[in-house]
């Protein structure tokens, strides 16, 4: 017998959410982690270290989310580790936002004007200092808004996990489809939740975005 | 660890994964040229139609670019069939890119078209060009010319995101390897040469992308 869609499902969903909210956080948070150290090795002094950290960096863009997400998910149970969907997501997507982060910050650093990195060697300042005390303040006020951007990709792309069986908004959205059978409903309850979490993060986003504008020209009739 | 690897199982497939690849190949070539056609569209309609136009062109760009690509998939390939739209799985699939890139490319060529200063297309004017001539030289070429980048990106983006559709079962490279290890449970083996593929297949169209902008870009101003 098919269950009709009422406030009931609804709340499921919503809860499921939870999820997907708590999936996005983990994978911003050790994304962002790995991700700042590979942006650093990306401006850091030694060549060779930026190479190998550039080529990982395109090697992992070229991998599609979900191939990352079934690697880890068969791959690692093959080494004789134990591994539930929950630790398999958040390892795929730890990697995958790592990469685009660091691509995105390394852009940011680079952004800050040459003149900074010569004055602050002619103040006797060393490659960390430098980076700690000149660098990043500057770079952080510029990786604002597209970081805020980013966080939207990691919320949708948190949707993958769906198809390694882990239960977040996506995957409770198709059971409850296949039981209900009301595909519009069900599925447009769902597109409305994420659009309700991604939206505000969007309008942040290119709200930052214009805030940094304006700053700039000020400074610049300063 | 006592594991064996055994590719050999897993080349005995290959054909199907080539032809699985040769798929997502055209999939998303279709994807990158009909995205582009209607990003350009809703990018015009956006900056110059009227209100009603410029305000369905927004809600259409906001709501696909805030919600999961899986989840717009779900709604082609579920949700139509009740409005009387039957789709095959590969159908599904292309519609649903075509929607989404066509969302993502309408905001990527729309940040062209405002980064022309408007002195060009006044000067443009007082030289005496016609409105298509402004709209074909001083508008579209420059403003294509500056979103490149960003453009082809975006285009890899959709081609790493078309192995999503294998969760509706359309029969391109991601839904083969998933055939494959149903049969044979290599799972290891088999991801990590589609894995590769994509790879190879992602580098290939980099290539190509550099190669179009220097055909058409970089020698002309």
């Amino acid at each position: 017998m098919l269950r009709t869609f009422t406030l009931h499902e609804v709340w499921i969903l919503v809860l499921a959410a939870r999820w997907t909210i708590a999936l996005s956080l983990a994978a911003f948070i050790g994304g962002g982690a790995v991700g700042f150290v590979l942006a650093i090795a990306r401006i850091s002094p030694f060549k060779a270290l930026r190479y190998i950290v550039s080529g990982y960096i395109q090697f992992v863009q070229a991998i599609p989310g979900l191939m990352l997400l079934l690697l880890f998910y068969y791959g690692l149970n093959l080494f004789g580790i134990r591994i539930d969907a929950w630790t398999a997501a958040v390892l795929a997507f730890t990697l995958s936002t790592s990469a685009f982060l660091a691509e995105i910050w390394r852009g940011c650093l680079q952004a800050v004007p040459a003149g900074q990195w010569d004055a602050s060697r002619s103040l006797a300042l060393n490659f960390p200092k430098t980076l700690i005390l000149v660098i990043i303040p500057q770079a952080a006020r510029m990786a604002l808004p597209p970081t805020v951007g980013y966080m939207v990709q990691v919320v949708k792309g948190t949707s993958l996990a769906a198809l390694i069986g882990f239960t977040e908004l996506a995957k409770a959205g198709a059971q409850i489809n296949t039981i209900t059978f009301e595909p519009v409903l069900v599925f447009g309850t769902v597109a409305g939740i994420y659009f309700l979490i991604c939206w505000p993060l969007s309008l942040l986003s290119s709200h930052l975005e214009r805030q940094l504008k304006v700053g700039h020209v000020n400074i610049q009739a300063m | 660890m006592n594991y064996t690897f055994q590719f050999g199982t897993v080349m005995d497939h290959f054909p199907d994964l080539l032809s699985g690849a040769a798929l997502t190949i055209r999939l998303s070539a279709l994807t990158m040229v009909f995205g582009l056609v209607i990003g350009m569209t809703c990018a015009v309609a956006k900056a110059y139609g009227p209100r009603p136009i410029r305000w369905l062109a927004t809600s259409y760009i906001e709501l696909i670019r805030n919600t999961p690509f899986l989840i717009q998939l779900y709604f082609v390939f579920f949700a139509l069939p009740h409005f009387g739209v039957r789709l095959s799985p590969n159908n599904s699939a292309l519609i649903a890119m075509v929607i989404n890139l066509g969302a993502y490319s309408a905001e990527i060529v729309r940040a062209g078209v405002e980064s022309i200063p408007h002195g060009q297309i006044e000067a443009g004017r007082a030289l005496g060009l016609k409105p298509l001539q402004i709209v074909r030289f001083l508008i579209l070429f420059p403003a294509l010319k500056a979103v490149y980048p960003a453009l082809t990106s975006q285009f890899i983006l959709v081609l790493l995101g078309s192995s999503i559709v294998s969760a509706i079962a359309a029969d391109e490279l991601t839904a083969v390897a998933n055939t494959i290890n149903s049969q044979t449970f290599r799972s290891f083996e088999i991801y990590t040469i589609v894995t590769l593929m994509y790879v190879a297949i992602v580098f290939g169209f980099r290539a190509i992308f550099t190669s179009i902008y220097a055909f058409a870009f970089a020698r002309r101003g």
